[in-house]
């Protein structure tokens, strides 16, 4: 076991993705020579030469779809769109081809593509550069999305997404890159079909993913200092989202708060907050409650951005309110 | 203008130029019998028919190989018919049945079949040209050399991905054969009042790729052209830009009242029926008779006769398979 940042671990599943299989090869912008936007690809241009590691030109659209083509003939290629923002660009590519070959072939084709973004916000990038799409990414069927939100998860998601026939998006939130995990190097890929209990608590239930988890956990935290006690889990896996990890905590804990940086209208929150009162009405003692973005485009002056992002103050006040309503 | 079709025109060898022949009347007939069963509500949603453009799939997929990859658009039912797949699996596809060649799950617009390397039936304009970047690539890293041939509608050549492509496939060194079928209308937007540049093979020449034209109403000249570019493309592993210049007779799709252009226009280009063309060249030559006419004509009507009762008698598939094939079956 060695302490090592995310991106470290990013970097450590794309050496290991690269060396076992020799069709995997890793495309995007500036993901060679520069070494990756966020320093994710650092080196292996010089150690995989650049058959394995291609820098692309600004066609997301196109790298993306060649992508497709590239896996449908073969391969299995990792494709590092730069981030969530710039991915709007090839959509069309996402939702038009990568997620309905196999469907609107009759089964025919598998597309083993794996796409890689940076997502979220807190870095004062304003309006185009803080975006967490993830959720619309989560809309739709034929693709697999994950948020690995720890080093372990960044390093061995990504051994399992390659793995996979189907086209597999991680979302790494750009916040996590220097953030530093326990990671083993020697492991292989992980599960990616579940969620995980970050930490256990009987009064209510925290559901969060990537980047929001770090202020989840301190949220509860500062919570313990109440005697309030919560479950945290980490959705790792947003399509297909894994209810029984959130359908078990809420059978305990009969409240639930779901913390997200997305805009709130219309987010991957809205569908979990769903999914309980569908499947666990009669087990909550109040309505779920969202911690999400303030709907406005990211705002560049910091103290606005801060007052637009969940934070870990307003998830403990949002609990707070809760377990005087309904304690 | 590709010189094939006067004073350099090899001597034409009957057997083949009667195999295009009736490549083209197979796709013919298939769309005229597709409108006809459009109309009696056999086939539903959009159909998009290639009656016109005949000599341009049968002419290039002579100088393609049973293993390159071909990608083409939501007009494709010529394509993949001489392709290989057969007229019933169109058929029954286009009808929505099981027995088609994406199962139902497609249509009109969705021709798909992994055998035949025909990856498709695209929907939207340009979404298929990446993916051909991709297949070639594919096949260049793993040392085969096989092309990948991408059809497209000259509306396709003002999308952003046409540009990307083009420039991928040209900085990457991809054997990619863009097929350009120029028919002069982007729906119901003629051409020149949508691209500054109309001259879509010069539109190549800005990402180094060579680039040819061709009438693409005239199929010995599209044949020839076409083995020409793909034998650029595999001794140079390079993407090559062949403009075929084509019309098409109907409109755009069965819902289009064709309100942008005129009968006459049409009438005129009908004068070039790649069909008429081709038949009266050879019968001047003296290789085409009444009764190679008649033959032909009626094992295509044979076929197609075939093609849709191989339709009609398919089955639903049933609605409990709803869900299948999102997602590759799990590994037991």
């Amino acid at each position: 076991m060695t302490t090592m940042t995310y991106r470290e671990a990013v970097r450590s599943g794309l050496r290991e993705a690269l060396r076992g299989d020799p069709r995997v090869f890793l495309m995007g912008e500036d993901v060679g020579r520069y070494g990756g936007a966020y320093a994710c690809s650092r080196g292996l241009l010089e150690e995989f030469g650049p058959e394995r590691v291609r820098d692309t030109p600004l066609s997301e659209s196109t790298f993306v779809g060649t992508g497709i083509g590239a896996a449908l003939g073969g391969l299995r290629p990792i494709v590092e769109v730069m981030t969530v923002n710039f991915s709007l660009l090839a959509l069309d590519q996402v939702v038009n081809n990568a997620a309905t070959l196999r469907h609107m072939s009759g089964g025919q084709f598998s597309v083993p593509l794996v796409v890689r973004m940076a997502t979220g916000g807190g870095r004062q990038l304003a309006a185009q550069h803080s975006h967490s799409l993830e959720g619309w990414y989560a809309h739709i069927p034929g693709i697999t999305v994950l948020a690995p939100a720890t080093a372990a998860d960044a390093r061995g998601m990504l051994l399992a997404a390659v793995r996979e026939p189907d086209p597999v998006f991680l979302f790494e939130h750009a916040m996590l890159y220097p953030e530093e995990g326990d990671v083993d190097e020697s492991a292989g890929p992980v599960d990616i079909r579940h969620a995980a209990v970050r930490r256990l608590g009987g009064d209510v239930t925290l559901i969060t993913h990537g980047g929001s988890l770090g202020k989840t956990l301190r949220a509860a935290e500062q919570l313990a200092n109440d005697g309030i006690q919560a479950d945290v889990i980490d959705l790792r896996v947003l399509r297909p989202l894994d209810p029984d990890a959130i359908l078990e905590s809420v059978a305990k804990t009969h409240r639930a708060v779901i913390i997200d940086e997305a805009w709130r209208t219309g987010s991957l929150a809205a569908e979990v907050a769903a999914q309980i009162q569908e499947r666990a009405f009669y087990d909550l003692d109040g309505p779920v409650a969202r911690v999400c973005s303030a709907e406005v485009p990211m705002p560049y002056a910091k103290h606005l951005e801060d007052a637009a992002l969940p934070q870990a103050e307003s998830i403990v006040g949002i609990v707070r309110e809760m377990m005087k309503h309904h304690g | 203008m590709s010189d094939t079709t006067n004073a350099e025109q090899p001597a034409i060898d009957r057997e083949h130029a009667l195999h295009l022949f009736r490549e083209m009347l197979r796709v013919r007939r298939l769309e005229e019998k597709s409108a006809e069963l459009y109309a009696l509500n056999k086939i539903h949603g959009f159909l998009h028919l290639y009656i016109g453009e005949e000599a341009v799939a049968v002419g290039v997929m002579q100088a393609l190989k049973p293993d390159d990859a071909v990608v083409a658009t939501y007009r494709e039912h010529g394509h993949a018919l001489v392709r290989g797949i057969p007229a019933g699996a169109v058929m029954a596809e286009m009808y929505g049945k099981a027995n088609g060649c994406s199962r139902g799950r497609g249509g009109s617009m969705h021709l798909f079949d992994a055998s035949r390397r025909f990856y498709g039936g695209y929907a939207i304009v340009g979404g298929g040209l990446p993916i051909a970047v991709g297949l070639a690539l594919a096949d260049k890293v793993q040392g085969g050399h096989r092309i990948a041939a991408c059809f497209f509608g000259d509306g396709a050549a003002a999308e952003g991905e046409f540009h990307e492509s083009l420039n991928l496939a040209a900085l990457w060194q991809l054997p990619v054969l863009f097929l350009c079928e120029n028919n002069l209308y982007a729906m119901g937007t003629a051409l020149d009042r949508y691209q500054a540049q109309t001259d879509i093979r010069r539109k190549a020449e800005g990402y180094g790729i060579e680039a040819d034209v061709v009438d693409g109403m005239d199929v010995l000249a599209v044949d020839a052209a076409a083995r020409r570019a793909t034998a650029t493309i595999r001794v140079n592993s390079r993407p090559f830009l062949l403009e075929a210049r084509t019309y098409r007779f109907r409109a755009h799709s069965m819902y289009d009242p064709e309100l942008y252009r005129s009968k006459a226009e049409v009438e005129q280009w009908k004068l070039r029926d790649p069909l008429v063309l081709l038949e009266c060249r050879l019968r001047e030559l003296g290789l085409f008779s009444d009764a190679d006419r008649a033959t032909m004509e009626s094992a295509v009507a044979a076929e197609i006769d075939e093609a849709v009762r191989d339709a009609e008698a398919g089955p639903w598939e049933p609605v409990e398979d709803l869900l299948k094939d999102v997602y590759s079956p799990v590994a037991p």
